[in-house]
C-alpha cells in the first residue's frame, strides 16, 4: 500500500517545491490522497526551502512529516544536516552528490548519490538537475506512474512551459536509470 | 476529474469569487498574502473591485460602506491585522451589516511571528471589539473543507445581516490539497431593502448605523440582536464526532490540530485502544451538545490547541465539571507532535483509574 | 402668500442638536441646497463619523452611513466603489479628519477617489467638551492645553487644506468660512464645486470650513465670529488651493 511521505529540500532556485508539486500533482492526477506543506516566510528568502508531500491510499490526517519520512530528498548541504533525522528507519534519504560531498551518517537507512547537476550539464541543462533527483526518487519509490508525472508536469509548469517537457521527460528518464545502478 | 490542486491562499480567495464576493478590501501581511494577490488579479474579470487599503483599520471600513451599500464585500488578514480590524467589525455587527472576513492565524501576542498558530481563538469568538455582539466563526481543518465553507460563507452573512469569519492558520493558507468547488445549498436570501444605493426619489432615507442614544432603544437594538444569535445557533453550529462510539477518552481540537489528532487515533487504534475526537467545525456557536453526548466510556477529554489553552475554557463550560480535563498546547509557530500526544493521553488514562 | 424663505428639502424635520450660535446648522444648510441644485439628492449617500456631525444622519434627507471615528473616507471609498454612480460625501470635524483619520483623509485624496469631503474645522474639539485638536491655535485654551497651545508641546496647527493641496488626486481644495453672509455665500459655491468635481469623475474635492465652537471657545455666539476672524483667517488664510484647472 503507498503511504509515502517525503521531504524535498534545497535552497532557492533548485526547484524543489516544483518537484514536490509534481510528485503531489501525479498523485491527485491517480485519485490517491495528497497533500503539499510548505515552509514559507524569511526562511525562503535565499535560505532553505523545503517542503513535504505525502501520497497515500488512505485519507491524510497531518500534512506535517515529523520523524516518520519515507523519503528524504536533499539537494544541498544544509537541507542534508537539518532533515537528514526526519528520516524514518528504514526510509530512503537522496543526496545530490554534485552540490553535498559528505555522506548520510545514519545506518538504518537507505542513501542514494545521485549527481544531479552533473548529469543536467551533461543534458545540456542545468536547471533540470532537480528533474533528474525526481526520476531517481520515483524509480525508487514507485508511487505513481511515470506517464502520470509527464502530464502533471505540464500542468504544474503550465502549458506555456510545454516546450521544455521533453528536456525534463529526459532528465527524469535519466535519473532513473542512474539510480537504478546503486540499487542492491 | 473536477480536483484541482491549489494552494489554501488561492483556493480560498478562488472560493470566495465562486460564492459570489465582488468586493475585496485589504492589506497585506504574512502568511496570507497569496490571497490578495489572487483577488487582485481574478477579481477584476468577474466584474468584481479589489482595492488594497492604506491601513487594516481602513480596510474594514471599506468593508462596512460597501456592505452598506450592498455590495458582496470580504476582506483579509492574519493575527495582528485582525486585531486592528476589531473595531470595525464591531461596527459591521452594530449596523447589521453583512460581511465575510478571512483570518490566517500566526503567533502572537504583538508582532509575533509568521508560522501557524491557534492562538486567536479568544480574539474570535469573544470579539476584540466591543460590545455584545457575535458573529460564526468557522475553522476547517482541509482545504475542501475550507473552500465549502468559503462558497457558502457569503450567503450566510447575507442570511443574517451578521459578519462571518473563517478562520485558518498559516499552514492551511500555504499548504496544497486537492479540491473540487462544489455549489452550496442554496439558501433563501433576503431582499436588501435597507442599503444605501441612493433614495431614488421613490423612499425614505435608508441609514446605515450603531449608534442608539437613548438606552432603551440600545437595549432593544441589542435584544434584536440576540434573537437572530440564537438562531446562528440553532442553526449554524457545526461539529464533526470522529470514532466517539466507545472511547476510553476524547480528544478535542479544531483546524489543523485535529488532524495531527486523528493520527493519534490510528496510532491508538493499532494497540487496540479507541480514543475519540471532537472537532468543532464552528468556534462560534460553539458545539456544546457534541461535550454532553460523550458517552460514558470516557475517562477525560485532553484539549489540544496551538496556543497556550484558549478554546479550553469552552470545552469546561461544555463540560460542566463532568469528566477530567487535559491539556497539550504548543504556541508560537510549533506544531504538536503527535507524540507527545500520545504520551499525554497515556498519563491521563493511566491517572484516571 | 407668497414664500421668501423656505427650508432646503435636502434636511429633513428632526430638530438638530447644535449648540446655539454653532455654524454646523449653516454648512448642513449649505450642502443639503447644494445637493438640491445640483438634482442629485436621491442618488447620494453621505458619511457622517464621530464628532458633533455623529447624529447627522438624521438631519439629511438623503442614504446615510455613520462611521467610525475618523475612518469616514474609507467608509466611502467602500460605497462609491460598490455604486460609482452615488453621489458620495463625508462630513467630518478637525478632530475626527486631522487627528484620528488623517491617515484616511489622506489616503482617499491619494487614490483620487470620487467623493466629496466637507471639512469643519473649528479648532476645537467640539463633541467631546473642548479638547485641544490637531487644528487648535497656539496660545489658544482649551480643556487639554489650559494654558494654551505651545509649539514645543504640541507643534504648530495642521493646515489640512495646504497639505491635502500636495497630493495629485486632490483635485479640488478651497477653504471657506462662514462668518458672514459673503463667505457663507463663497462656501456654498466651493461646496457645489467640490460636488461638480465628483460629477464629472475627475477626483476627490475637499472643502476646509472655518467654522465656531461658541460652546467651548466659551464666547457668545457674536465674540465667536469675531475670534474666528482675528485668530483663525490669519493662520488659516482663505482661498483656493487647487481647482481642476489648476491641477493640469
Amino acid at each position: 500500500m503507498i503511504n509515502e511521505k517525503v521531504i524535498c529540500a534545497g535552497f532557492g532556485g533548485q526547484g524543489v517545491m516544483k518537484m514536490g508539486q509534481i510528485i503531489t500533482y501525479s498523485g491527485m492526477m491517480e485519485n490517491k490522497h495528497v497533500s503539499w506543506l510548505p515552509s514559507y516566510g524569511p526562511e525562503m528568502r535565499g535560505g532553505t526551502a523545503n517542503c513535504a508531500v505525502m501520497v497515500s491510499e488512505t485519507p491524510i490526517g497531518s500534512p506535517v512529516i515529523t520523524n516518520d519520512a519515507t523519503a528524504v530528498i536533499v539537494m544541498n548541504l544544509p537541507s542534508l544536516v537539518k532533515f537528514e533525522e526526519n528520516a524514518a528507519p528504514g526510509s530512503r534519504i537522496l543526496v545530490n552528490s554534485s552540490l553535498i560531498e559528505q555522506k548520510v551518517s545514519r545506518e538504518d537507512v537507505e542513501a542514494f548519490y545521485i549527481p544531479c547537476n552533473e548529469i543536467a550539464l551533461e543534458l545540456g541543462n542545468a536547471k533540470v538537475a532537480n528533474m533528474v533527483m525526481l526520476g531517481a526518487y520515483l524509480q525508487l519509490a514507485n508511487p505513481v506512474k511515470i506517464e502520470t508525472v509527464f502530464k502533471a508536469m505540464v500542468k504544474v509548469f503550465g502549458e506555456n512551459k510545454a516546450k521544455f517537457m521533453p528536456m525534463n521527460e529526459e532528465a527524469i528518464k535519466k535519473g532513473m536509470e542512474i539510480v537504478k545502478e546503486q540499487i542492491k | 476529474m473536477s480536483k484541482v490542486l491549489m494552494k489554501g491562499n488561492e483556493a480560498i480567495a478562488e472560493a470566495a469569487i465562486r460564492g459570489g464576493c465582488k468586493f475585496f478590501f485589504g492589506y497585506p501581511i504574512t502568511p496570507q498574502n497569496e490571497l490578495p494577490e489572487y483577488m487582485s488579479r481574478e477579481l477584476p474579470k468577474n466584474g468584481g473591485v479589489f482595492l488594497q487599503a492604506e491601513s487594516e483599520v481602513a480596510a474594514i471600513n471599506m468593508v462596512y460602506g460597501a456592505a452598506g451599500a450592498g455590495g458582496r464585500v470580504m476582506t483579509s488578514s492574519s493575527s495582528p491585522g485582525i486585531a486592528l480590524k476589531q473595531e470595525g467589525i464591531s461596527y459591521i455587527a452594530g449596523a447589521n451589516l453583512p460581511a465575510v472576513i478571512v483570518n490566517i492565524v500566526r503567533g502572537g501576542p504583538g508582532l509575533g511571528g509568521i508560522q501557524p498558530a491557534q492562538s486567536d481563538y479568544n480574539q474570535v469568538t469573544r470579539g476584540g471589539g466591543d460590545g455584545d455582539y457575535k458573529m460564526p466563526v468557522f475553522v476547517p481543518a482541509n482545504l475542501q473543507e475550507m473552500v465549502d465553507i468559503m462558497m457558502e460563507a457569503f450567503d450566510i452573512a447575507d442570511y443574517y445581516r451578521n459578519p462571518v469569519m473563517v478562520v485558518g492558520d498559516g499552514m492551511i493558507g500555504q499548504m496544497m490539497e486537492p479540491i473540487e468547488f462544489k455549489k452550496p445549498v442554496p439558501r433563501e436570501l433576503p431582499v436588501k431593502d435597507w442599503i444605501t444605493n441612493g433614495t431614488k426619489g421613490e423612499r425614505n432615507p435608508n441609514i446605515i448605523n450603531s449608534l442608539f442614544l437613548e438606552a432603551s432603544d440600545l437595549e432593544n437594538h441589542n435584544l434584536a440582536a440576540q434573537e437572530k444569535y440564537a438562531d446562528m445557533v440553532k442553526n449554524e453550529t457545526r461539529v464533526e464526532n470522529y470514532n466517539m462510539e466507545k472511547p476510553e477518552l476524547v480528544l478535542t481540537a479544531y483546524g489543523t490540530t485535529s488532524r495531527i489528532c486523528k493520527n493519534v487515533i490510528a496510532e491508538f487504534k493499532k494497540e487496540g485502544i479507541e480514543i475519540g475526537l471532537i472537532r468543532p467545525i464552528t468556534v462560534w456557536p460553539f458545539p456544546h451538545k457534541a461535550f454532553e453526548d460523550i458517552p460514558e466510556s470516557a475517562k477525560g477529554i485532553l484539549v489540544v490547541e496551538m496556543s497556550q489553552g484558549q478554546m479550553i475554557d469552552d470545552v469546561k463550560i461544555a463540560n460542566n465539571g463532568r469528566l477530567p480535563i487535559g491539556f497539550h498546547g504548543r504556541s508560537g509557530g510549533m506544531i504538536p507532535d503527535p507524540q507527545d500526544i500520545i504520551l499525554k493521553v497515556k498519563e491521563m488514562l493511566g491517572g484516571v483509574k | 402668500m407668497t414664500i421668501v424663505y423656505d427650508k432646503s428639502k435636502g434636511l429633513t424635520d428632526a430638530e438638530l442638536h447644535f449648540c446655539p450660535g454653532c455654524t454646523h446648522g449653516t454648512v448642513h444648510k449649505l450642502v443639503a441646497e447644494v445637493l438640491i441644485e445640483l438634482d442629485v439628492l436621491d442618488r447620494s449617500v453621505g458619511v457622517v463619523p464621530v464628532g458633533c456631525s455623529a447624529l447627522s444622519y438624521d438631519y439629511f434627507n438623503c442614504d446615510m452611513q455613520q462611521a467610525s471615528h475618523g475612518r469616514a473616507p474609507a467608509v466611502a471609498t467602500g460605497i462609491k466603489r460598490v455604486n460609482p454612480e452615488l453621489v458620495v460625501w463625508t462630513y467630518q470635524g478637525d478632530g475626527d479628519l486631522a487627528s484620528i483619520g488623517a491617515a484616511e483623509i489622506v489616503h482617499v485624496a491619494h487614490r483620487g477617489e470620487k467623493i466629496t469631503t466637507i471639512f469643519i474645522n473649528n479648532a476645537i474639539y467640539g463633541m467631546t467638551g473642548g479638547q485641544m485638536a490637531p487644528t487648535t491655535l497656539i496660545g489658544q485654551k482649551t480643556t487639554t492645553s489650559q494654558d494654551g497651545r505651545t509649539v514645543e508641546h504640541s507643534g504648530r496647527p495642521l493646515k489640512v487644506a495646504e497639505m491635502l493641496a500636495t497630493i495629485d488626486g486632490a483635485k479640488f481644495v478651497e477653504r471657506v468660512s462662514v462668518d458672514s453672509p459673503a463667505n457663507i455665500r463663497k462656501t456654498k459655491k466651493a461646496i457645489k464645486k467640490a460636488f461638480e468635481l465628483q460629477l464629472s469623475g475627475e477626483g476627490f474635492g475637499i472643502v476646509e470650513i472655518l467654522s465656531t465652537c461658541p460652546t467651548n471657545w466659551a464666547l457668545t455666539p457674536r465674540d465667536s465670529i469675531k475670534w474666528l476672524r482675528d485668530n483663525m483667517m490669519p493662520y488659516y488664510p482663505l482661498g483656493n488651493l487647487r481647482s481642476p484647472e489648476e491641477a493640469k
